[in-house]
C-alpha cells in the first residue's frame, strides 16, 4: 500500500479576527518597512502520514478524520488538505 | 445528593472545586476522572478549569472526545444541571452541548485578574439565586476566552435567553461580551470567569456574596436549600 504525507492547514475564516496575524503584520512586518505586505494570517499545520491505494483515499480519509474529531471548529475556521507522496 | 467534578489530565481548578461545594457549602462531592463512565447516582456535574491535555489541538477540544463526556451528553439530555467553568466551558462547547466557540483573547495573553460579570438569566440551575443585572465580582483566568458566535447563533441566545453572564466591559473581544451562556433548556451552563476563586471572604477582596450565589443557586436546585 503507498504512503501519503497530507497537510492539514486550519486557519481562522475571513471574517474571524486574527489577532496573531495582525501583529505580525503591524508589529513586525509593515515597522521593517515592507509596506508590499498587505495581509498576513496565521494557523496551525498538521502533517499525516498515511497508507491508502491513492492520494485521492488518503485525502478524503483525512477529512473525514478531520471532521469525526473536530480537529478544526467548523464555526470559526476551515480547513485545507494537500497530499504529497512520501 | 451527589455533585461529580471531572478531572482530566490538565485540570487544575478541581480541588478548589471540589473544596467549595464540600467544605463550603457542604455537598457531597466526589472527583471523577475522565477515562471511566460516570455512575448514575450524581445529581449535578461540574467540569473544572486548567488545560486538559496542555490544550493541545484547541483548548477542550481532546478532552470533549472522553468517555466521562459521553455520558454527560446523556445526563445533560435528562436535564441534570451541569457547569463548565472555564476549560470546562471550552469543554461543553468542544463536545457540542453549548454553541459558539471560544478564541484566543483578542491581547493574545494569558489574563488574569478580577473583573465584574453581570447577571442575564437567573433561571439556571446555578443562577436561581441572583437578581437579572445583578453585579458579581470575580476572576478570570484564560488565554482561549473570547466567546465568538456568528450573528445567526447570537440571535438565537438572545431569544432564547441563553445568554447567562456578560462582562461590564470590553476585555477580550468576546461577542458581545458574553461571559457565560446556557444550553435552550437551561440545564448545562458554561461561564470564563472562575466562581470557586470568588465564593469564600478570605479569597474574595471585594465581595464574596454574589459569587456564593451561583453555588446557593445549585444548592436550591437540588432541593437541598431554599
Amino acid at each position: 500500500m503507498p504512503s501519503f504525507r497530507v497537510n492539514v492547514i486550519i486557519e481562522n475564516k475571513p471574517e474571524i479576527s486574527d489577532p496573531e496575524g495582525d501583529t505580525i503584520l503591524h508589529d513586525l512586518i509593515l515597522k521593517g518597512n515592507h509596506a508590499s505586505v498587505k495581509k498576513v494570517r496565521s494557523g496551525k499545520m498538521l502533517k499525516f502520514e498515511i497508507e491508502a491505494k491513492n492520494k485521492k483515499l488518503a485525502e478524503k480519509t483525512i477529512l473525514d478524520l478531520c471532521n469525526e474529531f473536530r480537529i478544526y471548529n467548523p464555526l470559526v475556521s476551515r480547513v485545507t488538505v494537500e497530499s504529497f507522496d512520501t | 445528593m451527589k455533585v461529580g467534578v471531572v478531572v482530566f489530565p490538565g485540570s487544575n481548578c478541581d480541588r478548589d472545586m471540589q473544596h467549595v461545594l464540600s467544605d463550603v457549602f457542604k455537598l457531597k462531592t466526589e472527583m471523577l476522572w475522565h477515562e471511566e463512565e460516570i455512575p448514575k447516582n450524581f445529581d449535578a456535574i461540574i467540569l473544572p478549569g486548567g488545560f486538559s491535555y496542555g490544550d493541545r489541538l484547541r483548548a477542550g477540544v481532546i478532552a470533549a472526545h472522553s468517555p466521562a463526556i459521553s455520558g454527560i451528553k446523556k445526563m445533560a439530555e435528562k436535564g441534570m444541571p451541569i457547569l463548565g467553568v472555564c476549560n470546562g466551558f471550552q469543554i461543553l462547547v468542544e463536545a457540542g452541548l453549548l454553541p459558539g466557540a471560544l478564541l484566543k483573547n483578542t491581547s493574545l495573553s494569558f489574563m488574569c485578574k478580577w473583573t465584574e460579570i453581570i447577571v442575564k438569566n437567573n433561571k439556571t440551575p446555578f443562577t436561581n439565586k441572583l437578581k437579572i443585572n445583578q453585579r458579581i465580582p470575580i476572576p478570570i483566568a484564560n488565554g482561549e476566552g473570547r466567546y465568538y458566535a456568528d450573528k445567526e447563533t447570537l440571535r438565537t441566545l438572545k431569544k432564547n435567553k441563553q445568554i447567562v453572564f456578560t462582562y461590564c466591559q470590553e476585555i477580550n473581544g468576546s461577542s458581545l461580551n458574553i461571559a457565560g451562556i446556557c444550553n435552550k433548556e437551561g440545564n448545562v451552563v458554561g461561564m470564563m470567569p472562575h466562581p470557586e476563586r470568588a465564593a469564600e471572604p478570605v479569597i474574595n477582596p471585594i465581595d464574596a456574596k454574589p459569587a456564593s450565589m451561583i453555588f446557593q443557586s445549585l444548592l436550591k436546585s437540588l432541593g437541598v436549600a431554599q
